[in-house]
């Protein structure tokens, strides 16, 4: 146990934000090269594959990229329902109903102009997301049932829904395999690809595609309505000290309610990289795991979209280097990487304060050192 | 005759697949009562299953698997305490990263080390555990009422099952009538009179965390060395969520606890016998309806339609003992 107690208006900024964390992740990455050396491989040969794999080739790049745009979504998801100190653990199950949205959306209204389209689809998958938030929130905030257990089980319920749709209502029929039938092509989002083919440059296919910047537009809604609204501000309140937030007349119910919406319709345009721009069509189990990889990245980016842009970067980075690893190292699975994440979830949150005090307290001593002299 | 039978292997099965959700849910009741949140039973029972499994492979002997399971489980919720209790981090955060890691972790090593996709090898019959048949359980079947339920419903289940059920009146007797269990829940209530009583509220709640590794290794254990042969990935399937329901709609609360877990094992029971069968009026329902059935009992027994739960005083927040 530490004792050292830290003025914390003396550190600076970028030593809790940026070291902190670095240090952390680091411990998180020290450990998983441990793991990979339990299951028989060279954790620095996986390190350089992992390198090459997501930065060594322009379409190599385009999926980290790819992944990132998931990230982006599912972690600000679980983001802004921590703010208001709400557990999301439902993105999983928010982006299977919110793709169900994107297409229901993008099926039926097909006909119209294209731009409108994608809008009303991104809207469908927002809507569709945030509705299946809205059950566990209420049910939190009038019957205290812990959000955690009902996110979990609307997951599962989520999933057998689906199942069911695609099995026996919206199953393409032609097909034996449980997906629906492709959008047409008049709609798809414009790949990565066909803006590199009207600059000139060919490249091979990536699912790189126009939700990259719907993610980036999303970091900037998030970073406004949460620091720059009333709504955001009420929020916060509610998740620092619900009974302060009562006296001054903010309502909890109100406030989780929207903060839950709010996540769950993120975690649902998650919908609209994967159906509207990839693979056009609902396949059975396509959040795959996403949802919960964004716990992971909204904690290593502390919860602010300045944070999550990177943390979404490198579980990109993990993501895409890391199927160049299972591609090279037979006893490296996808789950590896699913373990990884559990680590930087275990170090950058819940033992995030394992090294701070000393951190800290060192350069607090730096400076003022600096300072005297 | 066909009907009676029919009801006996339902409570026969109902008791079977509420094994683990008692050892779990105990577990529960243990951590919670101290003080901690554990949502972490889910990978900790995960955990178990793997290891009990791989370790009763090379070690020729189930036993062996389940102490292997008891000290890794034991040491997990070491690690949780030490992330929350000792460095006051977010409880919630802590149970997720486990979790998370788990259900990657046994998967990645059953794959690296077996070459199976997140199987481990089958079990012979000197691995795992086998059924207990009760003596005199086939020469009494015969005898109505008396003969059914000792034979079809008590007799010819896993120890595990035997274990689950007298674990109840031992945790109850351990919680409610011990000093230990009234430290236990003084912690859990309010831990700074605990402190002020010269009792150490971190030691008290590293204690419970202990108990509460042994209790959910059973029921991994019971999972890949009992009712099945091997591990698979994922095959806790959010039984240590469902139990934490219970545990919750049992109002933190050994003999409740168990009633919720046996309603939910009878559902999960159920939910297996009604795949397939057509209901007078309602036709055939659909698979995943009936799949998805445990999973809405647990959101509706958690909206409170039935009584609402009241936590323990001090449950999710860390200890922090004033200078």
């Amino acid at each position: 146990m530490s004792n050292i107690v830290v003025d914390k208006s003396k550190v600076p900024w970028w030593v809790s934000n940026v070291i902190v964390p670095l240090v952390n992740l680091t411990l998180a990455l020290l450990v998983s090269g441990l793991f990979v050396f339990i299951a028989g491989e060279n954790p620095i040969e996986a390190v350089k594959l992992i390198i090459y794999g997501s930065f060594g080739y322009i379409q190599g790049f385009a999926y980290t990229l790819y992944y990132t745009t998931n990230f982006i979504f599912t972690g600000l998801a679980f983001a802004v329902a921590f703010h208001c100190r709400l557990f999301n653990i439902g993105g999983e199950g928010q982006a299977y109903i919110g793709g169900l949205g994107v297409f229901l959306v993008a099926i039926n209204l097909s006909f119209l102009p294209v731009p409108i389209v994608w809008l009303l689809a991104i809207f469908g998958a927002f809507l569709f997301g945030a509705a299946w938030a809205y059950i566990p929130a209420y049910l939190q905030s009038k019957r205290g049932s812990h959000v955690v257990i009902t996110t979990i089980m609307f997951n599962f319920i989520a999933s057998s829904l689906m199942i069911f749709l695609l099995v026996d209502v919206i199953r393409d029929t032609n097909q034996m395999a449980p997906h629906t039938v492709k959008l047409p092509e008049e709609i798809w989002l414009p790949s990565f690809e066909a803006f590199s083919g009207i600059l000139g440059i060919k490249i091979r296919y990536s699912p790189l595609n126009l939700t990259f910047l719907l993610a980036i537009a999303s970091l900037f809604f998030v970073w406004f309505l949460v620091w720059k609204t009333k709504w955001g501000y009420e929020m916060r309140a509610v998740g620092h000290n619900t009974q302060a937030a009562i006296y001054a007349g903010i309502s909890p119910h109100k406030n989780i309610i929207i903060a839950m919406c709010i996540s769950g319709g993120l975690a649902g345009l998650l919908g609209v990289n994967e159906i509207l721009g990839v693979s056009h069509k609902i396949q059975a189990g396509f959040p795959a795991g996403y949802g919960f990889t964004g716990i992971a990245v909204a904690l290593m980016g502390r919860n602010h979209p300045i944070g999550i842009l990177p943390a979404a970067f490198l579980f990109g980075i993990l993501y895409q280097g890391g199927s160049e690893v299972t591609f090279e190292m037979p006893n490296i699975t996808r789950y590896m990487f699913v373990a990884v994440q559990g680590l930087i979830i275990l170090f950058s949150g819940a033992l995030e304060n394992l090294f701070r005090p000393q951190i800290e307290s060192f350069f607090v001593r730096r400076l003022n050192r600096e300072v005297n002299v | 005759m066909e009907f009676l039978s029919d009801i006996a292997s339902l409570i026969n099965s109902t008791l079977r697949i509420s094994t683990p959700l008692v050892f779990a849910a105990m577990a529960g009741i243990f951590a919670e009562r101290s003080g901690v949140i554990d949502f972490s039973l889910e990978g900790k029972m995960l955990m178990a299953a793997f290891v009990a499994a791989v370790g009763s492979y090379y070690l020729g002997n189930p036993w062996l698997g389940l102490l292997l399971a008891i000290i890794i489980c034991v040491c997990l919720s070491m690690l949780h305490g030490f992330a929350s209790v000792t460095h006051k981090g977010d409880q919630v955060v802590s149970c997720v990263a486990i979790n998370i890691l788990i259900i990657g972790l046994t998967t990645a090593l059953a794959a690296a080390w077996f070459g199976q996709a997140g199987l481990t090898p089958t079990l012979n019959e000197d691995q795992r555990f086998l059924e207990i048949h009760l003596p005199f359980a086939d020469a009494l079947r015969d005898i109505p009422v008396i003969g059914t339920l000792y034979s079809d419903i008590l007799s010819g289940h896993y120890v595990f099952v035997y274990l689950a059920y007298l674990s109840v009146p031992l945790v109850f007797w351990i919680v409610f009538k011990t000093s230990f269990g009234l430290r236990l829940r003084a912690v859990g209530e309010n831990p700074s009179a605990v402190d002020t009583a010269g009792i150490n509220v971190f030691t008290m709640r590293y204690k419970a965390l202990a108990i509460n590794g042994v209790l959910i290794a059973f029921a991994g254990a019971h999972l890949s060395t009992a009712v099945n042969a091997n591990f698979f990935r994922e095959m806790s399937a959010g039984r240590g969520y469902l139990a934490l329901a219970a545990m919750i709609f049992g109002k933190w609360h050994p003999k409740t606890a168990l009633i919720a877990c046996l309603l939910f094992g009878f559902t999960d029971a159920l939910q297996i016998r009604l795949q397939g069968v057509e209901l007078p009026a309602i036709g055939e329902i659909p698979v995943q309806l009936i799949q998805a059935l445990p999973y809405i009992l647990t959101v509706v027994l958690l909206a409170g339609f039935v009584g609402k739960a009241i936590a323990p005083n001090a449950i999710g927040q860390p200890y922090i003992k004033e200078r």
